[in-house]
């Protein structure tokens, strides 16, 4: 069902940019397409471009399997056609740059992928899909390596195949909008508060990888319902609507429970402390009736895990190999000094890898949605879902309400979108230290920069607070809530 | 673009302002919290001292090294490009090695290596040197490796950058040096002195000039390893042809490197004395060796040899020599290392008067001694001096004096002194000497200038 989905939408994309299934195709040199009629079955077109297949995933186990088979659009290469690039449009395709600005390149492609698992609705995110393709369970890297044998690249097919940075989260999105609205695709399916991108959904998963408490999930819910963004007209993406503002559903999520912390714990780097040194006192006298949830110990564990990680992701940056078995070279001329080359490459590799000393694990992890695991039955109290939140709460008219009665805006004036590209900036020098804190464990978790979670705050707080904000002339944003 | 409104957590608030902002102020004072800790909630100011290195040994810090050879902060960034993975990599590999943890840096190496391959960019000049340099390090000192290790993983480098290859040859061959390996060693120094690569070759002239002198080094010590053995065997009273082939081709290789080496501006001592010795030894005739010295003389005047070459050449038939040979006396004497050496001044001395006496060529004197009147005097014959000479060293005082006697005449200072404390003492040199000196101070005059009118 996805090949439909990914080979209608690669269709649509060749149609619209003139690249092929057209009267007319843009450029002179393309003479192995063979007429326009488009065939529903890829196998039978060895020439038609193959695509980036996603095969079943289930989050439950993590397996991943993937097949993949991505090529530009064309296959082979006839002898009529110029050397410098061993496809046939490589040069076309690098000389286009003003008036075609959706030219494929290979962030664009997860862009593609991101669109298909969307208009699906699959669990997976866009910071998940990312990570997936930088721990390599993804072919991104090297992914010449997977194509037939008759496609063979030199020239300037280096530079649009020979991938030497990351996929970054943000380019890869804007992507996506563009491309969705090149295409005119329609509205999607619907997300619905039983879809894994819906933030109460999210939510869960999220408070249940930071660590933190169940109970905070009914603040999530209830912040999510008061501001009207667990509805389907928010979230569902409409590529033809220019008005309404697109989600980062991942984003969105870590945002709410940044802010609902914020309610519960103000976070000024003194309340929290207050707090928590109450409900540490609580703990020591009773630690039979379940314990309340401490923040001081939530941070120093949280901290201590992150540490680890972050470690761990430091030196995998150093070691991440960007080369493969199998090299690539700009003409036939250099081809013999270029394999000479990667030998000597693999001989030294092996001379250094045996000195090392150190074990190679033998094959690579199962990829994971979840990063850092916590559970209950560890004896170490490192577990904090169970923990309670009551030492916080008050109940006000049969309504529980947090104890805390004060809230501080991140920001009282959001940017204009348009003129400057956000809604807000970050600097953290400017905030509190528990605030820099949880963004910065949220920042890690999603791999994006603190100042999108905080842009996303920002918002939220802006409809959360909307009538208070934006009622009276003159305004003072000490709230209550 | 208007400005845009950064506005912090703690503006605008009414009735929470106070409290917030001044709680936020003191939480920062160093709150409840310790979170300076590491560089986790780190701010965007990167972090020395930061404990990510090793679990064994906490971090370097070095105030005077430069931001990036510092370990890595925490990266608070979440892209990733080759060169700022293999920029990283490099500082894990520093760090390492700073700390003398092979394995470790090993380890990081082998991720690095990969950089040598950048076929398709423009950017980003070679790895190459980095690798041979860093490679090396760890092969010398993990305890792992071996020389046959070395010497594959050096081939290897060799082959790497044609703009860098004596210099691996030159580097190559001391290790083997230094580690006993005479006979790998001139291998490798004969295949890299033949080596020719187009305009390379006049590139690296200055490794090949090395080359050529070690292994004309090398073959001095194996000449003078074979002439020892000749020398033990015709002790036993055996004659050995081939040895004796082996050391004539030796020195005939050696003599000429070394000779070719030598005319070369730099500093040559231990090749020149090599082959001064040698030439000795050898019984080489005294024309070789005297050029050789007088090539020397241009480079280095005040060098030991100096002395040698001077006695040398003042036995000499011909008059160049000679004349040369005051040349460089007097040359190595302007130098204070000489000041006090007897034997320089003796051999000075025997010139010089021999010069007088012979009353052929007083003009020789004049023009060493034109350049050197001014300051002379204050350098060498000063009344402390004078004092001094005589309290130490006799002998140095006596050819001294002769010296000054003859070029300043009695009445300098130098001269009365020492004759005077001399003639006191009884010493029967000293009067000799003064009489001599009266005898010739006519000639102290024309070698001054005083009485010349035409200069």
């Amino acid at each position: 069902m996805k090949d439909e989905i990914l080979c209608n939408f690669w269709r649509r994309y060749l149609q619209k940019s003139q690249q092929a299934y057209c009267n007319r195709p843009a450029g002179e040199a393309i003479k192995v397409l063979s007429g326009c009629d488009s065939s529903t079955d890829v196998d039978s077109e060895p020439e038609r471009p193959s695509l980036l297949h996603l095969l079943s995933f289930s989050e439950s186990d993590g397996d991943l399997l993937t097949d993949c088979s991505f090529g530009s659009s064309i296959g082979k290469v006839s002898e009529s056609t110029s050397v410098c690039s061993g496809s046939v449009d490589g040069s076309l395709h690098l000389m286009k740059n003003q008036k075609d600005k959706l030219r494929m390149s290979m962030p664009m492609t997860l862009s593609f992928c991101y669109m298909a698992l969307l208009w699906l609705r699959e669990p997976m995110t866009l910071s998940d899909l990312l990570r997936f393709v930088v721990e390599g369970h993804i072919p991104y890297l090297n992914v010449f390596q997977c194509f037939p044998e008759k496609m063979k690249l030199y020239g300037l097919d280096l530079k649009i195949f020979c991938v030497e940075s990351w996929p970054v989260y943000e380019e890869v999105y804007d992507k996506m909008l563009q491309l969705a609205a090149f295409l005119e695709l329609p509205r999607f399916p619907d997300i619905t508060d039983s879809c894994f991108l819906h933030p109460d959904m999210l939510c869960m998963k999220y408070l249940m990888e930071a660590n933190l408490p169940d109970e905070l999930h009914n603040w999530t819910c209830r912040v999510v319902k008061k501001i009207r963004i667990g509805e389907a007209d928010f979230l569902t993406f409409a590529p033809g609507n220019k008005s309404t503002r697109k989600v980062k559903y991942d984003v969105l999520a870590a945002a709410v429970i940044v802010v609902v912390l914020k309610l519960l714990f103000l976070l000024n780097d003194h309340y929290e402390w207050l707090l928590s040194d109450f409900a540490e006192e609580r703990n020591k006298n009773n630690k039979e009736d379940g314990l309340y949830f401490e923040f001081r110990k939530w941070c120093k564990i949280i901290k201590g895990s992150l540490d680890v990680e972050q470690k761990k992701l430091d030196e995998e940056r150093a070691k991440y190999l960007w080369r493969c078995e199998k090299p690539l070279f700009y003409s036939a001329k250099k081809k013999s000094k270029v394999l000479k080359r990667r030998q000597i490459v693999v001989n030294l590799q092996n001379q250094f890898g045996k000195l090392s000393g150190s074990v190679q694990p033998a094959e690579k992890p199962h990829p994971s949605s979840f990063q850092l695991n916590w559970s209950e039955e560890n004896t170490d109290g490192s577990c904090f879902h169970g923990h309670s939140l009551k030492g916080i709460l008050q109940e006000k008219c049969g309504l529980l309400t947090a104890m805390n009665p004060d809230y501080w805006l991140c920001t009282v004036k959001l940017c204009t979108e348009k003129l400057c590209g956000h809604l807000a900036h970050y600097r953290d020098l400017d905030f509190p230290q528990s605030y820099h804190f949880v963004l910065r464990l949220f920042s890690f978790l999603l791999r994006i920069q603190p100042s999108y979670i905080h842009e996303e705050v920002c918002m939220i707080e802006h409809k959360l607070f909307n009538k208070k904000l934006y009622k009276k002339p003159k305004y003072s944003p000490g709230q209550r809530k | 673009m208007p400005p845009c409104r950064r506005v912090g957590g703690h503006v605008g608030a009414a009735r929470a302002a106070a409290p917030v902002a001044a709680a936020v102020t003191a939480a920062r004072r160093g709150g409840p919290f310790p979170w300076a800790m590491d560089g986790f909630v780190g701010r965007a100011a990167p972090r020395p001292a930061a404990q990510a290195g090793s679990a064994l040994l906490p971090a370097l810090h070095l105030p005077l090294l430069p931001p990036h050879l510092y370990r890595p902060a925490t990266s608070h960034e979440y892209k990733l490009n080759f060169r700022k993975s293999k920029e990283a990599c490099l500082s894990y590999i520093q760090d390492a090695m700073l700390q003398k943890q092979w394995k470790r840096a090993a380890e990081f190496l082998t991720f690095y290596i990969e950089s040598l391959e950048k076929d398709f960019s423009t950017e980003y000049v070679g790895p190459s040197e980095m690798i041979w340099r860093i490679g090396t390090e760890i092969l010398c000192h993990h305890s792992h490796s071996s020389m046959k290790e070395f010497n594959s993983f050096i081939e290897q480098m060799k082959t790497l950058g044609v703009k860098r290859y004596l210099k691996v040859c030159l580097e190559h061959a001391f290790h083997l040096l230094c580690n006993g390996r005479t006979d790998e060693a001139y291998q490798n120094l004969s295949l890299a002195e033949s080596w020719r690569f187009g305009e390379q070759t006049t590139a690296q002239d200055k490794e090949l000039k090395l080359i050529q002198a070690y292994r004309g080094l090398l073959d001095y010590y194996s000449w003078s390893k074979q002439k020892n053995v000749l020398l033990e065997y015709e002790r036993g009273g055996f004659e050995d042809l081939s040895v004796e082939q082996e050391m004539h081709s030796s020195f005939r290789k050696a003599a000429v490197n070394l000779k070719e080496i030598i005319q070369i501006p730099g500093v040559w001592d231990l090749f020149v004395k090599c082959y001064v010795d040698f030439l000795k030894r050898h019984g080489e005739p005294k024309k070789s060796l005297i050029s050789v010295l007088k090539i020397l003389h241009d480079i280095v005047p005040s060098h030991e040899l100096m002395i040698d070459f001077n006695i040398m050449l003042q036995k000499s038939k011909k008059r160049k020599k000679r004349r040369l040979g005051l040349e460089v006396i007097f040359a190595a004497l302007d130098y204070a290392g000489w000041k006090e050496n007897v034997k320089a001044w003796s051999c000075l001395a025997r010139q010089v008067k021999q010069i007088i006496i012979s009353e052929k060529h007083p003009d020789w004197i004049k023009q060493e001694w034109n350049s050197r009147k001014d300051w002379w005097p204050t350098f060498h014959f000063s009344r402390y001096l004078a004092k001094r000479n005589w309290q130490e060293n006799e002998s140095l005082a006596y050819e001294k004096a002769v010296v000054a006697g003859i070029l300043l005449g009695k009445d300098c200072k130098y001269f009365k002194y020492v004759s005077h404390q001399g003639c006191k003492d009884q010493k029967k040199r000293f009067r000799t000497l003064k009489k001599f000196v009266n005898k010739h101070s006519s000639v102290y005059l024309r070698i001054s200038g005083l009485s010349d009118s035409s200069v």
